[in-house]
């Protein structure tokens, strides 16, 4: 058995929305801006997709701007954002501590062009409270952007009451909603956000396609220079294959959402409580506000990377916050963010599953973690001292 | 492509020597946790011969087979000819290591070093402290170029 347990990194294209595709690449094959017959077919495509995107968050098809991906849509909408503050002399952007590098390096670009960024606490429990947004905007606030859903803990920010903060302030305010759209209900009216960005590759669909959902009125500065695509907002003949699949997988993930978040939430819990049974392990991110699918854990005394090899050696597939995964020095910045030490961040795993997930896969999860656990335990030093009590134990 | 050699794999996958030991001659333990890797390396010594090592490594895959490596590779070895192990030699005999994990034989050689230190200093062994010139505390090289998902 391989168990597939790290699907807030990407998932498998399915199979309904992989026949989607394949007549685009070969049969449907013209360019949409093409007045011809071939390029008119590749447009309808295309304009259906555009609509069942839309209708999928409860947006009008205007609404909908194609990318390249999540990352694109983020910085799309965030110097958007930026750019139209600007205009007013407005320069000051608010986000959190543990958004996706999409968001936190675009900002970072903005700040040596003379932007000024807060970035929000987010707490012990991963949430982000509407109380802080209220006290962070200014006068001069641009723009205020703020992850739906968190990708290493999985914790779901409360999006409707911050952007409602926003709309009293009278601040655009944008979601990176990649790790929600698909697996929770997202509808940017009842959200009333002005911007959110999804990736197809997180629901099924295939990478290198995402969209940026704007709201009419919302002037978008392109990221892509180039022709008339996307209604002049992304330079590039669309990847029409792509984005038919991201229709059809989002049409799909959606169509019974209900009932695949209480299954998919049925096996989270069922994953938690095994877990939480090793002993010193933690529970990342706050217990009720979370994604059906992801669960983060860190157990005190080993390693995630030699953790992830592991498990890989015994059919599960995961990801990890550790500084060794991340190729940098420091263990993930989210878990850095919850307030976690390096040491304990360090021993991180992350299992995000989804409605493809059997039972029998969790059960073989909660078999095998606490042994590679007990095992790389029984070679560190780090445990042998917390064991020996020549040093307190955190968790 | 693989992150990691076969050997790599082999010796993550299978350590050798590794545990604690209880009647070790010298102990050295080298890193720290908030770098992420700790390396602890128990030798024996007899005749001045490194007669049994053993090691408990907190740490990545490489960390792990590097130690590994490390003890294969000064077991039954004089103590003069285990102080010349570089980490070099562990990552050749590791038939590589990826460029940011060349830190984690740096630090297996380090605990080797330690480790005859420590001999050294409990059997009041009189040694040039030249020898012995880093402090062992997380000296090594990290990489701090981002990767991203
Ligand atoms: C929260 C979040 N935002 C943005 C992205 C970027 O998406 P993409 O990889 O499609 O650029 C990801 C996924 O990696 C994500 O999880």
């Amino acid at each position: 058995m391989y168990v597939y347990a790290d699907n807030a990194a990407t998932t498998a294209v399915s199979p309904k929305a992989l026949e989607a595709m394949l007549p685009y690449f070969s049969e449907v094959y013209g360019n949409a801006s093409s007045l011809h017959s071939p390029g008119q077919r590749a447009a309808e495509g295309l304009q259906r997709a555009r609509e069942t995107v839309a209708k999928a968050i409860n947006a009008d098809f205007k609404e909908i701007y194609f990318t390249g991906c999540g990352s694109e849509a983020d910085n799309q909408a965030i110097l958007s954002g930026a750019a139209l503050g600007a205009r007013k002399g407005k320069k000051h952007i608010v986000s959190t501590a543990f958004e996706h590098h999409a968001v936190l390096h675009t900002l970072e670009k903005l700040k040596k062009q003379g932007y000024e960024v807060t970035l929000l606490d987010v707490h012990e429990n991963g949430v982000v409270t509407p109380d802080d947004v209220a006290a962070a905007i200014r006068d001069d606030t641009a723009l205020v952007t703020i992850m739906m859903v968190n990708n290493e803990i999985g914790t779901v920010q409360p999006i409707a009451d911050i952007a409602k903060v926003c709309r009293e302030r009278g601040v655009l305010f944008h979601t990176d909603a990649v790790q929600a759209v698909g697996h929770i209900p997202v509808d940017v009216k009842a959200l009333d956000v002005d911007m959110l960005s999804m990736a197809a590759h997180k629901f099924h669909g295939p990478k290198g396609v995402g969209a940026l959902y704007a709201r009419k009125g919302v002037p978008l500065v392109n990221v892509i220079e180039g022709g008339q695509q996307e209604r002049g907002k992304r330079g590039g003949t669309e990847n029409i294959a792509g984005i038919v699949g991201m229709a059809a997988a989002l049409e799909e993930a959606t169509a019974d959402l209900d009932k695949d978040m209480a299954y998919v939430t049925g096996l989270r819990e069922k994953l938690i409580e095994g877990l939480s049974k090793i002993p010193h392990s933690r529970l990342n991110g706050d217990r009720e506000k979370r994604v059906p699918g992801t669960v983060n854990f860190c157990f005190e005394g080993i390693e995630g990377e030699s953790l992830l090899l592991l498990l890989d050696a015994r059919g599960i597939a995961a990801s990890s916050g550790s500084a060794c995964t991340s190729g940098s020095l420091d263990p993930s910045h989210v878990l850095l963010a919850l307030g976690l030490p390096h040491e304990i961040a360090h021993g991180s795993l992350r299992l995000s599953i989804d409605r493809m997930n059997t039972e029998a896969e969790i059960d073989h999860i909660i078999e095998s973690v606490p042994q590679v656990v007990d095992y790389l335990r029984g070679m560190s030093p780090v445990w042998d001292e917390l064991e020996r009590g020549l040093t307190p134990h955190l968790i | 492509m693989p992150l990691y050699s076969d050997t790599v794999m082999d010796h993550f996958q299978h350590p050798r020597n590794v545990g604690k030991m209880e009647d070790a001659d010298g102990i050295g333990e080298v890193g720290n946790a908030v770098c992420g890797d700790i390396m602890r390396m128990y030798i024996k010594v007899r005749d001045g011969i490194i007669t049994d090592v053993s090691f408990i490594t907190f740490g990545c895959g490489s960390a792990i087979a590097s130690s590994s490596m490390a003890t294969e590779m000064i077991k039954g070895k004089p103590i003069e000819e285990a102080l010349e192990l570089s980490n070099k030699a562990v990552a050749q005999a590791l038939d590589g290591l990826p460029a940011h994990k060349l830190h984690c034989s740096v630090l297996a050689e380090e605990a080797v070093r330690a480790a005859v230190k420590d001999y050294y200093d409990k059997n009041n062994i009189a040694y040039d402290p030249a020898v012995f010139g880093c402090d062992m505390a997380c000296a090594h090289e990290h990489d701090h170029t981002p990767t991203e998902e």
